[in-house]
C-alpha cells in the first residue's frame, strides 16, 4: 500500500454502511477515491413481470411492497394510473386521506434517514433520538391503517378505512411533539461542529450536474433545483395545501440534511391542512374488475423523490405492461459524481445522502462480458452440466432415473 | 516469590485488571446506552461476550502470517496489563517504581496501538490494512499531546515517578487546579487512544468494517477486546493517578474506594464525549490534534515552567 500504488476496495454487496446488497468498488490510493463502480443487480425481485400475472388489486399490493419506506408512495403511484385508466373519479375525502398518509410516511421516512445518515458519520445519538421519535409516527400510521410499514390503504377508487375524529386528535398530539423536536434536531444538524465538518463541503453535486443527471427529490433541491411533482403536477389533495418546496444552494450533504429536516417541518404544515380541510363524504368509489384498455403514466414525490409509474391495460383485469422507476434509479449515478476525489471516510455518508433503497431501483442487468462466448438458456446450461459431469466421469443419470421412478410412484 | 506472582497474576494484576476493565467497559455501555435513550446491557453483559468469545472457533485467513496474526493480541494484553504494575493506586507506593517510569508507562501504552498495526497488517486484508495504517496516523497526532499534558504534571511535581507525583500531589491538593487544561487535553487524547467516537477512525464500521480486527475472531478477538477495555481502565488510572490524586490523602481501604470513584468518573466523561460527537475523517482528527489540542498542552507546560518558580516547595 505504498502511496503510488492504487487498490480496489470492495464496499458490498455484503457492507456494514449498507443496509441492503449492492456493489460498490472503489479504486483508492491512499485514502483518496479515484473511481466508482457501481454493479446493481443483487436484490431483484421480478415485480414488474409478476404483475402482468396478476389482477389489478392483486398487483397494487405487491407494488406497494416495492419499498419498505415509501411503500404508500408506490402504491398510490400505481392506483393513479389505474384510476385515470379506468375514469374514476376518486371521492374528495379519499384523496385527502391519501394526502396524509403521505405526509406522515414522508416524516417516518425523514426520520429514518436522519437517524441513519447520523450513524454512518459515527453520530450514533442522533440515531437512537431520531429513531425513538420516528415511533411517534409509526404508531400513528398503525392507528390509522393497521400497519406500520405497508399500509394497504389504497384501494382502486378510494381508500380502504376512515378517518375518525378521535384518531385526527391523537395525529395532531403526535405531531405537535414531532415538531418540537425537529426543531431541535434541525438546530443539532445545523449547528454541531462534527457534524458540520462531516457533512459541509462532501459529496458536491452541482446545479448542472444535477439536472444533466436527472437527479430527483432532496438530491436535486439540495443542489438549487426548484421540482417537486406536488407542486408542479399536483395529484391527490395537493393542489389546495399551501407548502413550501424547500430548496438549498449548498450542493452538498449539508444541504441535503438541511432540505430533509427542513421538509419535515412542512408536512407537518400539510398534515394539519389535510385534518382542518378533510370534506365530508365517502371513501371510495365502485370500480370495475376489468380496466380499459390504454396506457397511463403516473407521477408521485415520495420521500426520496420523483416516482414514476407506467401502466399498459388491455382490457381485461391484468395489466399488460407495469413499469416502475424509482427515485433512487434516478439518483444512483450521481453517487459517482459526488465520489470523485473525495475520501473513502466519506463514502458512507455520501452514498446515504441520495437515501438510497436499492430493491427498489433494482434491475435485472444483462453483463456481456468479454469473456462470455456466447449466451445460453436456462436448458442448454443444464445440457452442457450433465455433459460437463459425463466428461469428467460423473454420471448423475441412473440417480435421476431412479428420482423420477420414485416421484412417478408417488 | 509467591507473593510476586499473587500481585501480578491476581491482585492487582491480570485478574482484578481484567475484571475491573470488563466492568468499566459495562459501566460505559451503560452510561451510553442511558444517554441516548436506550436501556443499555445488563451488569453481566461483558462477561457474557467475553466467556463466549473465548469458545468460538479461531479462524486464521489463509494469507496472513499465523506468528505475527497470533502474538500481536498478547503482546497488546501483556503490555497493558504490565503498565498497571507502575501506578500507585491507593498507597504512596505502586508496585514498582523507579525514577523515570512515568516514561515507561507512555511508551508501554503505545504499544498496543503498534501491536493493532502489526496484527491488522499481517491479517492482509484490505479493511484491516486501512485500519492499522490509520490507527498508526493516528497515534503521531494524539500522542504528543498527551505526552506533553502528563509531563507538564510532572514538570509541576519535579519527578519522573508516578508515585512521586501523586504523592507531591495528595501534599497539595489544590494544586490539581492548575493542572485543569492539561487534564482536558489527555482526556481527549485518551479517546483517541482508546479508539473511541470521535477519534474511533481505525475502526470505523461503517467505512472499513472493524478495521485492525476484521480478520479476527474467537480467542484472539476476545483478548483484543479485554486489551481495549484493560487499556481504558489503565489510561483512567494514569490520568487519575496523575491529575488526582485524592486517594491517597485517605487511609487505605477508604482510598481505594475513592480511587474507584474517580476512574469512574473519567470513564463518565469519556462516555459523555463520545455521545455528543460524530466521527471525525482522519485528516480533521489529526488537524485537530496538532491545531487545537497541542497549543492547550504547550499553554499547560508553559504556565507549569512558570509556577513552579513561583509556588512554594
Amino acid at each position: 500500500m505504498h502511496d503510488a500504488e492504487q487498490f480496489k476496495i470492495p464496499v458490498g454487496p455484503q457492507h456494514p454502511a449498507l443496509k441492503e446488497p449492492e456493489s460498490f468498488s472503489l479504486a483508492l490510493k491512499g485514502e483518496k477515491i479515484l473511481g466508482v463502480d457501481i454493479r446493481l443487480g443483487y436484490n431483484h425481485r421480478g415485480i414488474e413481470k409478476a404483475c402482468e400475472q396478476r389482477s389489478y388489486i392483486q398487483a397494487m399490493y405487491l407494488v406497494e411492497r416495492v419499498c419498505g419506506i415509501c411503500s404508500h408512495s408506490h402504491s398510490t403511484c400505481f392506483i393513479q394510473a389505474v384510476e385515470e385508466l379506468a375514469g374514476l373519479q376518486v371521492p374528495e375525502r379519499a384523496l385527502y386521506i391519501r394526502t396524509l398518509i403521505g405526509e406522515l410516511e414522508r416524516v417516518h421516512s425523514h426520520l429514518l434517514w436522519l437517524g441513519v445518515a447520523g450513524h454512518e458519520i459515527g453520530f450514533d445519538t442522533l440515531l437512537m433520538y431520531t429513531w425513538r421519535d420516528r415511533e411517534i409516527v409509526m404508531d400513528i400510521l398503525a392507528l390509522l391503517t393497521g400497519n406500520r410499514v405497508n399500509y394497504g390503504i389504497n384501494t382502486i377508487g378510494g381508500v380502504r378505512r376512515d378517518i375518525s375524529a378521535e384518531q385526527k386528535e391523537i395525529i395532531l398530539k403526535g405531531v405537535k411533539t414531532l415538531e418540537e423536536r425537529t426543531k431541535y434536531y434541525i438546530e443539532v444538524a445545523t449547528q454541531e461542529t462534527t457534524i458540520i465538518k462531516r457533512l459541509s463541503g462532501v459529496g458536491v453535486l452541482s446545479r448542472e450536474t444535477a439536472i444533466r443527471l436527472d437527479t430527483v427529490g432532496p438530491t436535486a433541491r439540495a443542489s438549487g433545483v426548484d421540482r417537486d411533482v406536488r407542486r408542479d403536477d399536483p395529484y391527490a389533495a395537493y393542489a389546495k395545501m399551501d407548502f413550501k418546496v424547500i430548496t438549498d444552494n449548498h450542493n452538498d450533504v449539508y444541504g441535503r440534511t438541511v432540505v430533509r429536516v427542513k421538509e419535515l417541518m412542512e408536512a407537518y404544515k400539510i398534515i394539519r391542512q389535510c385534518l382542518r380541510d378533510m370534506p365530508d363524504g365517502p371513501i371510495t368509489v365502485r370500480a370495475p374488475r376489468k380496466i380499459p384498455a390504454g396506457e397511463a403514466i403516473s407521477r408521485y414525490e415520495a420521500p426520496r423523490g420523483e416516482d414514476v409509474h407506467f401502466v399498459k391495460g388491455n382490457g381485461t383485469e391484468k395489466p399488460e405492461r407495469v413499469k416502475i422507476r424509482a427515485p433512487t434509479l434516478a439518483n444512483l449515478q450521481a453517487v459517482k459524481e459526488m465520489l470523485k476525489d473525495r475520501y473513502l471516510a466519506d463514502m458512507p455518508i455520501v452514498i446515504a445522502a441520495i437515501d438510497p433503497c436499492f430493491s427498489c431501483t433494482d434491475r435485472l442487468v444483462h453483463i456481456a462480458e468479454k469473456k462470455m462466448k456466447k449466451i445460453m438458456s436456462w436448458e442448454a446450461l443444464r445440457n452442457y452440466g450433465i455433459a460437463w459431469h459425463k466428461a469428467h466421469g460423473v454420471d448423475f443419470t441412473p440417480l435421476n432415473q431412479l428420482f423420477r421412478k420414485k416421484l412417478e410412484r408417488t | 516469590m509467591l507473593g510476586a506472582l499473587f500481585l501480578i497474576l491476581v491482585f492487582p494484576g491480570f485478574l482484578f485488571l481484567s475484571i475491573f476493565g470488563l466492568v468499566l467497559e459495562f459501566i460505559d455501555r451503560k452510561i451510553y446506552a442511558r444517554l441516548q435513550n436506550r436501556v443499555g446491557p445488563p451488569w453481566f453483559q461483558t462477561f457474557a461476550d467475553f466467556l463466549k468469545l473465548l469458545g468460538k472457533e479461531d479462524i486464521l485467513p489463509t494469507e496472513a502470517n499465523p506468528h505475527m496474526f497470533h502474538l500481536a493480541p498478547i503482546f497488546a494484553l501483556t503490555a497493558v496489563v504490565t503498565v498497571f504494575l507502575y501506578i500507585p493506586l491507593w498507597q504512596r507506593e505502586s508496585l514498582f517504581s523507579f525514577n523515570g517510569d512515568i516514561i515507561m508507562i507512555l511508551y508501554l501504552l503505545t504499544l498496543p496501538t503498534l501491536a493493532f498495526f502489526i496484527g491488522g497488517w499481517y491479517s492482509v486484508s484490505l479493511y484491516a490494512r486501512i485500519g492499522s495504517v490509520r490507527g498508526v496516523t493516528q497515534l503521531f497526532a494524539y500522542e504528543v499531546p498527551l505526552f506533553m499534558s502528563i509531563l507538564s504534571a510532572a514538570l509541576l511535581a519535579d519527578s519522573w515517578s508516578v508515585a512521586e507525583i501523586s504523592a507531591f500531589y495528595a501534599r497539595h491538593p489544590l494544586y490539581c487546579l492548575f493542572n485543569l487544561a492539561g487534564f482536558a487535553v489527555s482526556l481527549v487524547a485518551l479517546l483517541g487512544k482508546l479508539e473511541k467516537v470521535p477519534f474511533d477512525i481505525p475502526e470505523a464500521e461503517t467505512e472499513i468494517v472493524a478495521g485492525a480486527f476484521t480478520e479476527y475472531s474467537g480467542r484472539f478477538l476476545a483478548f483484543l477486546k479485554l486489551t481495549i477495555d484493560i487499556e481504558m481502565a489503565v489510561g483512567s488510572s494514569l490520568i487519575v493517578a496523575v491529575f488526582f490524586p485524592f486517594s491517597m490523602i485517605f487511609s487505605p481501604v477508604a482510598g481505594f474506594f475513592i480511587y474507584l470513584i474517580e476512574v469512574l468518573g473519567v470513564v463518565a466523561l469519556l462516555s459523555l464525549l463520545r455521545t455528543i460527537v460524530a466521527r471525525l475523517r482522519i485528516d480533521q482528527m489529526i488537524d485537530f490534534c496538532w491545531k487545537f489540542l497541542v497549543p492547550v498542552a504547550l499553554f499547560q507546560l508553559l504556565l507549569n515552567l512558570v509556577l513552579k518558580g513561583v509556588l512554594p516547595k
